[in-house]
């Protein structure tokens, strides 16, 4: 009688957890952000094209492809990431991100306008799967810092990393 | 009787997650600097998979638990959150840790801007230092960035800023004296310069004399400078305008050696203006009508 209970449940929970797309997004008032004045045009592309970053990133290190990471990353972000998925591909590892929760704070763009840093409190659940098998699904609270450039038609990710809260 | 089922069902879960613990036990740093070498002991007996994840890198290890897994200098280098799994043949456990970028600044990324512009500007220069560790992760720790700028004139400008989440930045201010500066930001023995050349500004005065030349007139300026003194650069066009009755001329001449010259008709009653960019010189009245 509980085993297909439990079963129901924790395939609802499954469910509940990978069945929302969209992450719930707080940004903090970006009116002091400096030293350059940030436009709100800029702060809502910003943070739009961060948020693609991690749709990005999850189809990335999902499906070990690199190739999904060029839309949204750049530099040193991308070549780390791909250093990742390839390791991944080696093991014969995949990793599934879904991103639930971002609290953004716009903290810094530069006084040129080259680059722009974000702090980001993201919660996300992590699978780990082996060779095909479901290894564990966790829960993750963490504090990224990320500094996006500008290119010819939208903010791309150079730096990605992750802090201890 | 459902309440002893329930009571029993609690033992069980309750004894079994003992058991796991007792089969699988993770002890784990709570945090790594990136690229030290760094061990995990497990505790129980058999064969299982350790992982290390997270989106800066990822690891896969064999072992033995009841063990230490060794990871060597250089196997985690990633700043980061990682996930910890232990997956033994019945049970896994998680957890969790964080890799730090190293104390050690290793590298700067600089940026400068602009390359070029106008002599004693206030603010006018900026430099924004991203500061890097060996494994080129941002350096959280706050750190201090200097930022020099000297050029062939003026006092040299030293500022030091504490990083904060990793950056640094200052803005300075141009010299008054036309040249090339260096322009220097440094973190510990780390350090990277831009070249900054500073230009004359606009003109600030622009004053012109003529004198006859057989029919015509021979205009000339006086040597064009900007506010602080600077020689105007040659090819910048000075127009001179000529106003008589019954008409207008018009000529462009560009600055050589600082003075732009040329000839105009000699009609009585002109009025001969002179200007560049949005600086005007002075009117010469020629003749009588």
């Amino acid at each position: 009688m509980w085993k297909p209970l439990l079963f129901v449940c924790s395939v609802l929970a499954t469910l509940l957890m990978w069945g929302s797309d969209q992450p719930a997004v707080r940004v903090a008032p970006t009116d002091s952000v400096g030293p350059r004045t940030l436009e709100k045009e800029t702060a809502t592309a910003v943070v739009r094209d961060y948020l693609q970053a991690w749709q990005s990133l999850s189809g990335a290190l999902d499906q070990n492809r690199p190739d999904l990471l060029n839309r949204d990353f750049v530099g040193t972000a991308k070549e780390k990431l791909t250093d990742t998925i390839q390791e991944q591909a080696k093991l014969g590892i995949q990793t599934r991100y879904q991103d639930g929760k971002h609290e953004i704070r716009l903290v810094f763009y530069s006084p040129e306008g080259l680059s722009i840093q974000l702090v980001d409190t993201v919660e996300y659940d992590v699978q780990l799967i082996d060779h095909e098998k479901l290894q564990t699904t966790q829960h993750v609270r963490a504090r990224y810092v990320a500094v996006l450039t500008p290119t010819e038609v939208q903010w791309k990710v150079r730096v990605f990393q992750a802090e201890s809260e | 009787m459902k309440a002893k089922l329930i009571f029993w069902l609690g033992v069980i879960w309750v004894a079994s997650t003992q058991l796991a613990m007792a089969q699988i036990n993770l002890r784990l740093p709570k945090t790594v600097e990136a690229g030290v070498a760094f061990s995990i002991q497990t505790a129980g007996s058999g064969k299982a998979v350790l992982y290390i994840v997270g989106p800066a890198q990822v690891l896969r290890r064999d072992v033995e638990l009841g063990e230490t897994t060794s990871f060597a200098a250089g196997d985690l280098h990633n700043a980061g959150h990682y996930l910890v799994v232990l997956v033994g043949s019945s049970s896994t456990e998680n957890g969790a840790f964080d890799v730090t970028s190293a104390h050690q600044p290793t590298a700067l990324s600089f940026i400068a801007k602009p390359s070029r512009l106008p002599v004693d500007l206030h603010d006018g220069i900026s430099g924004v230092a991203y500061v890097f560790d060996t494994f080129q992760n941002l350096v959280m720790q706050p750190t201090q960035v200097s930022f020099h700028l000297a050029g062939v004139a003026g006092a040299p400008q030293t500022r030091t800023v504490p990083t904060h989440n990793g950056l640094a930045w200052t803005k300075m201010d141009s010299a008054s004296k036309e040249g090339a500066a260096q322009f220097v930001a440094q973190v510990g023995n780390v350090s990277d310069t831009r070249v900054i050349q500073q230009v004359p500004g606009d003109p600030c005065r622009l004053r012109m004399n003529v004198r006859p030349s057989g029919q015509r007139l021979a205009l000339e300026t006086e040597p064009v400078r900007d506010c602080s003194g600077n020689a105007v650069p040659d090819g910048t066009i000075v127009t001179f305008t000529e106003m008589y009755i019954g008409g207008e001329a018009t000529v462009d001449v560009p600055l050589k050696r600082g003075i732009a010259r040329t000839e105009m008709p000699a009609y009585k009653g002109a009025t001969i203006s002179v200007a560049t960019g949005v600086v005007m010189g002075n009117e010469i009245h020629w003749g009588k009508e």
